[in-house]
């Protein structure tokens, strides 16, 4: 076989393997929406669960993931900011930045079960929350504190330095400039990002299910007040989300229509995922042009 | 004292609002260090408080079969071994890359190489949403899909470490596919046009130049797509079929370390045996990440010194 030949064959396998990734893959979407999206009625979307017998909805756990995520995001969304300006305009290049850079590195490699773990060790433990939504949205912000920051660090890094010598010239502290100048600059990246990590929380799981617990109590939508302890905005209470419902009641089976409700329920997290991720570019790209004046596509 | 003299004297508004910030972001950072090390420290004490408190022997532990803590063996000693977990974790986790890899290069050599304009259209935009697909829906796919498939194929439950493998696989299939697309990305646009130019044909320009140089990203990526394998519990835990037995081929129940601890945790009271026998699972997970992270900046340091 010449080289000629031989080229034609690799384009073709290459051409296969990229049809079969396509195939697989529209198949995975195809099979969850297909499967799912019967299922989801406004019923289904807004009735609680019902352990033992068909016909329970998802409503409570819908809410517990959104719930959730709010006060994920409230706690993650200033200290990674913080942590990323330190890093991308204050830190020095030495042994101790190295170090913090290394952390956080390996906190965002350690596998979700192990931060899930450690969670339940503190918060539900040593500072006796309990399973809690408080001990849950710890513990996510623990699990998205490294992407965040390293998305806020990189935002930042790719401003131009005149426009930090630009605000220094002026007159400006360094954290003026900061505030004032950077991360306005920087905010369509920084906004992808989060959006992105709000997406990464939704849907995440193993480090749920010992720290925000796997029971969804009956919530009463007519007190708002957080502390009545069937509140929907009371912070202590076991909130099992979305995504630790479906594996619960695939890995108990005492559901009759398990099936039915972990496809309409997975169906409702990947159309959230996309809605995430959809809306992390739109909003990225507006903010962009909003506030840059310009019609080029957003970083 | 004149206005002049004091204003020059005093820590100006500026300088207040610096030194301020500055201790913000100080104080964030050090918060994320404190809670690495707080998870270090924890899983640690939790998980050696098997050997120095239950004084169980370390390599007993790693290389016995029988998992069982609350039960003793004929020697009186506790069966807590961790063999069958660490060798389903390690099996998956391989299997899913051996599987992964040469798809997610294929992949990525088409997106980069062959078709850029259809592959970054249709493939990058699927590959990016998949990788945000949370992993229980990887699992429930992986229950009602593959373990009957299996289950039709070969016999048997279904569940094993080919169901846990197949998961794995589509799960970690777009990370190593994107990562892999800007490891070949950043190969320099001159080496491709001084091979074609040579003479080369568009296969061995890839194979021989464009391959070769990308050789320490793809590594990276299949090594981070390993990682990602070893430490998924949830979709993985769906499918094995969490027998704690050595698996005597692909499609018996197996588990991994993730599969007993979810399974495990929540079932044992704090300081027992049991207890703690898990958190050493967790300990080995933990250290796992390491050395993946560790072979991640090797692989670094190596591409970097070419």
């Amino acid at each position: 076989m010449n080289v000629k030949q031989q080229d034609k064959l690799a384009t073709g396998i290459l051409y296969t393997i990229a049809g079969i990734i396509i195939l697989v893959l529209a198949s995975l979407l195809a099979f969850i929406l297909i499967q799912g999206l019967p299922h989801v009625t406004w019923h289904f979307l807004t009735a609680p669960a019902r352990s033992f017998e068909a016909g329970g909805g998802i409503g409570i756990q819908l809410f517990n993931s959104f719930y959730l995520l709010v006060l994920a995001m409230l706690i993650s969304v200033p200290l990674s900011l913080g942590a990323g300006i330190y890093l991308s305009e204050y830190a020095k290049k030495n042994w101790l930045t190295s170090l913090i850079r290394t952390s956080i590195e390996i906190l965002s490699s350690l596998p979700s079960v192990v931060v899930g773990l450690f969670g339940f060790l503190i918060f539900v433990i040593q500072f006796k929350f309990g399973f809690s939504i408080l001990s849950g949205a710890l513990v996510l912000t623990v699990f998205n504190l490294p992407l965040l920051t390293r998305n806020v660090e990189e935002s930042l890094a790719s401003i131009s330095s005149m426009q930090r010598e630009a605000g220094l010239a002026l007159g400006l502290s360094r954290w003026e400039t900061v505030m004032r100048i950077i991360v306005p600059e920087a905010l369509p990246g920084i906004t992808t990002g989060m959006i992105l990590g709000a997406g990464r929380v939704f849907g995440e799981a193993a480090a749920l299910i010992y720290t925000a617990g796997q029971s969804a109590p009956a919530l009463d939508f007519t007190n708002w007040n957080p502390f009545y302890i069937a509140s929907p905005l009371n912070p202590m209470r076991p909130a099992e989300t979305l995504a630790v419902h479906i594996w619960k009641i695939n890995s108990e089976g005492i559901m009759p229509d398990a099936v039915a409700v972990s496809a309409g329920a997975s169906a409702v997290l990947i159309v959230a995922v996309l809605l995430f991720n959809l809306g992390a570019r739109w909003f990225g790209q507006h903010l962009y042009q909003k506030m840059t004046g310009t019609g080029k596509k957003g970083a | 004292m004149d206005p002049i003299r004091e204003s020059l004297l005093k820590v100006s508004h500026q300088a207040k609002l610096e030194r301020r910030g500055r201790i913000i972001g100080l104080f964030c950072i050090s918060l994320i260090v404190i809670v690495v090390a707080a998870i270090f420290y924890f899983v640690a004490s939790r998980g050696l408080a098997t050997f120095y408190h239950d004084k169980i022997n370390l390599w007993d532990f790693l290389t016995k079969q029988a998992w069982n803590p609350g039960t003793k063996d004929s020697h009186g000693n506790p069966a807590v071994g961790a063999l069958p977990m660490i060798v389903g974790s390690f099996l998956v986790t391989i299997f899913a890359a051996i599987v992964a890899t040469p798809f997610a290069i294929g992949a990525a050599i088409f997106m980069t190489e062959i078709s850029p304009r259809r592959g970054m259209q249709i493939l990058k935009p699927v590959t990016e949403l998949l990788v945000g697909i949370p992993s229980v829906v990887y699992g429930f796919i992986g229950l009602t899909v593959v373990v009957p498939v299996i289950r039709q194929l070969f016999g048997g439950t279904g569940f094993g470490i080919l169901a846990g493998t197949m998961v794995l696989f589509v799960m970690i299939l777009p990370t190593v596919t994107s990562m892999s697309v800007d490891a070949l990305q950043a190969v320099p646009r001159y080496y491709r046009e001084a091979s074609l130019a040579l003479g080369a044909t568009r296969w061995q320009t890839i194979y021989k130049v464009v391959l070769r140089s990308a050789t320490p990203g793809l590594l990276t990526a299949v090594v981070f797509g390993m990682a990602r394998a070893f430490g998924e519990a949830l979709a993985v835990q769906m499918v094995i079929g969490n027998a704690a037995l050595l698996p005597h081929n692909l499609v018996s129940p197996a588990s991994t370390l993730t599969s007993i601890l979810t399974m495990g945790i929540g079932n044992t009271i704090m300081g027992s045996l049991e207890n703690n026998a898990l958190w050493s699972l967790a300990l080995i997970l933990l250290l796992m990440s390491l050395v993946f992270n560790l072979l991640i900046r090797l692989i670094g340091r190596k591409g970097a010194m070419k």
